[in-house]
C-alpha cells in the first residue's frame, strides 16, 4: 500500500480524506446537535439536481452544484422560519425531485455516458487539485465563520429562544449553519458520494457524543475518528478491490455498533 | 429610605390583553408587582400563565395595553430580567459544560469568539455560588440531575445580575427533592431580588410564595397569608384540581 502513495491520485486521496473530515468533523457537530440530520438529508439529495444542471448545461460541476444547493438550503431556510409545520413536507419534496430532475436531466444530455454511481458513492480516487483547493477554500471559511461567532453559534444551538432574547441574530445563525451545512455536503459527494454523506456527518458524530464535554471537544473528536476511519476503509478498499465510499462507512458503521454496544454494557 | 426602596413597583401592567390570532388568551389585566415580592403565577392549562411572561419577556409582542419595568417600557429594561425557560424545552445530551451554560447569561455576547475571559468565568463561579452548584462547574450538563440542571439556569439568569428573576414552569418534569431544592435556592434569592414563578405545582409553590395571581383569560389577585389560613388544615386532603377551583371561585 506505501508503495501507491506515490502516485498523486492517491495522495490526493489521503489529503481529501482529511480535509473533509475535519469539514465533516466541525459541521457534522453542528449539524447533530441542532437535529438537522434529516434536512441535510434532504440538501443532499437535491444536489442531484445541481449534478445534473451542470452536466445538462456544460457548466463547472462544484460551482454549479453548490449553487443549487445554496437556492435549496435558502428555501428551507425560509420556510423553517414561517411554516415550520410544513417543513418536513418540504425536505420530502427537496429531496425526490432533487433527484429525479438530475436523472432527468442527466437522460437529456446527448451522447453523456457518466457514471452517475460514482455521484451516489463517490470517486475517492479521481478526486483533482482543484477539488482539493475548493476543499481548502471552504475549510478556511469554516474555521472561520465558525470560531469567529463560536459563541453565538453554541447560544443557537444549545437554546434559541433564550439566545433570542440575550441578542442573538438567531435566525441569521441557523441559516448561516444550514449554508455551511449544504456547502459540506457539495464537497463531500465527491469524496464518499452523495447517499453516504449523511453518513460522514452523523456517525463519527454519534461516537464523539459518547465522550465529548463540549461542541468543541465534540468537533475535535469527531474529526479524529473521522480520518481514523477513512485511513481504514481506504485500506480495506485497495488491498480487498472494493469501492472506498461504502469501505469508510461500513468501518465507521461497525465502530458505531460496537460503541452503542460497549455504551450499553457499560450501563449494566 | 429603607422602607421606600422595598416597596417599589419593579412591574407594572396596565389594560393588557393578547390573542393568538382569534382566540383571546389575556383580556384586560391590571397588575403591579413590587420590589422582593415572590409571585406565584397559577391557573389552569391554556389560561394564559406562560403568555403572560412571555409578554414581560417581550418574546410576545404586546399589542394592547402597556407593561413597565421601573416606570420604563419593558422592551427596554431587559437588562433587569433573569429568565429561566421550560426545563423541557431544553437538548439535555447537548455536549456542554456547566460553566458554559452559565456564561451564555451576557446580556449581549460582546466577546463572541472561541474561549472565555477569566473575569466573565469569576462571574460565572459567583453565579453558581447562589445556588450553590459551583462544585459542579466542570461537568456537563447531561451528568446532573433534573433539580440540578434547574439551578444551573438559575445561576445563568442570574449571570448579570438582573433584579427580576421569571421562571416558567422550573419544576416541570423534576422529582420532589429536586423541586425543593430549587424552590428553597428561589427562597433565598428572593432576600435580594424579585421572583415571579409560573407553576402548575400549587400546593409546593403556595409555601414559598408572598403573592398569587390566579389567571385564566383575566386575573385574580391572592393574598397568601389569607389564602393560607383558608387552606389550613384541609389542603393535605384536597387535590391540586381542587384547590385551583378554589383559587378560581374566591379572591383572598
Amino acid at each position: 500500500m506505501l508503495d501507491t502513495l506515490s502516485y498523486t491520485f492517491m495522495q490526493n486521496a489521503l489529503i481529501s480524506v482529511v480535509l473533509v473530515s475535519i469539514i465533516t468533523g466541525i459541521i457534522g457537530s453542528l449539524v447533530v446537535v441542532n437535529k438537522m440530520v434529516f434536512l441535510s438529508g434532504g440538501i443532499a439529495h437535491s444536489a442531484y439536481g445541481g449534478i445534473g444542471l451542470a452536466i445538462y448545461f456544460g457548466l463547472p460541476m462544484l460551482l454549479s452544484t453548490s449553487l443549487f444547493c445554496v437556492l435549496i438550503t435558502l428555501i428551507i431556510a425560509v420556510t423553517s422560519f414561517k411554516q415550520r409545520e410544513h417543513l418536513d413536507i418540504l425536505i420530502g419534496i427537496t429531496w425526490a425531485a432533487g433527484m429525479s430532475l438530475g436523472i432527468i436531466l442527466v437522460d437529456l444530455s446527448p451522447g453523456y455516458q457518466s457514471d452517475l454511481m460514482s455521484y451516489l458513492f463517490g470517486s475517492l480516487l479521481a478526486v483533482t487539485s482543484d477539488d482539493i483547493t475548493y476543499m481548502l477554500v471552504l475549510l478556511a471559511a469554516i474555521i472561520t465563520i465558525v470560531f469567529t461567532f463560536y459563541r453565538d453559534i453554541l447560544a443557537v444551538s444549545y437554546d434559541t429562544e433564550y439566545a433570542t432574547l440575550r441578542g442573538v441574530k438567531t435566525k441569521f445563525f441557523y441559516t448561516v449553519i444550514l449554508l455551511l451545512s449544504s456547502l459540506t455536503i457539495v464537497i463531500s459527494i465527491k469524496v464518499v458520494g452523495l447517499i453516504l454523506v449523511i453518513a460522514l456527518l452523523t456517525i463519527p458524530i454519534y461516537i464523539a457524543g459518547f465522550f465529548s464535554k463540549s461542541l468543541f471537544s465534540m468537533m475535535i473528536n469527531a474529526t479524529l475518528l473521522s480520518i481514523f476511519f477513512s485511513l481504514i476503509g481506504l485500506t480495506l478498499s485497495y488491498n480487498f478491490d472494493l469501492s472506498s465510499g461504502p469501505s469508510i462507512i461500513m468501518t465507521s458503521s461497525m465502530f458505531a455498533l460496537f460503541a452503542f454496544l460497549f455504551k450499553q454494557i457499560r450501563k449494566r | 429610605m429603607q422602607l421606600q426602596t422595598q416597596t417599589r413597583t419593579v412591574i407594572e401592567a396596565s389594560d393588557l390583553s393578547f390573542s393568538y390570532e382569534k382566540q383571546k388568551v389575556l383580556e384586560e389585566i391590571n397588575f403591579s408587582v413590587k420590589e422582593k415580592e415572590f409571585l406565584a403565577i397559577i391557573g389552569p392549562n391554556g389560561g394564559g400563565k406562560s403568555t403572560l411572561l412571555k409578554l414581560i419577556l417581550g418574546i410576545n409582542p404586546l399589542k394592547n395595553g402597556s407593561i413597565q419595568i421601573f416606570g420604563k417600557p419593558h422592551t427596554k429594561q431587559t437588562q433587569h430580567i433573569g429568565y429561566v425557560p421550560q426545563n423541557t424545552n431544553i437538548n439535555t445530551t447537548f455536549p456542554i459544560s456547566v460553566l458554559e451554560v452559565v456564561m451564555m447569561g451576557q446580556n449581549s455576547l460582546k466577546h463572541r469568539v472561541f474561549g472565555y475571559k477569566k473575569e466573565e468565568k469569576q462571574q460565572a463561579y459567583e453565579a453558581l455560588d447562589k445556588v450553590n452548584m459551583r462544585a459542579f462547574s466542570s461537568k456537563s450538563i447531561s451528568d446532573l440531575s433534573g433539580g440540578q440542571r434547574q439551578r444551573v439556569f438559575i445561576a445563568r439568569a442570574l449571570f448579570s445580575n438582573p433584579k427580576i428573576l421569571l421562571l416558567d414552569e422550573p419544576t416541570s418534569s423534576i422529582d420532589t427533592q429536586g423541586s425543593e431544592q430549587v424552590y428553597r435556592t428561589l427562597k433565598k434569592l428572593n432576600e435580594d431580588i424579585t421572583i415571579v414563578v409560573v407553576s402548575h405545582d400549587i400546593s409546593v409553590v403556595l409555601q414559598y410564595a408572598t403573592r398569587a395571581f390566579y389567571v385564566n383569560k383575566n386575573l385574580i389577585d391572592h393574598q397568601l397569608d389569607k389564602v393560607r389560613s383558608k387552606f389550613d388544615g384541609t389542603s393535605e386532603h384536597i387535590c391540586e384540581v381542587e384547590m385551583l377551583e378554589m383559587l378560581g371561585d374566591c379572591r383572598c
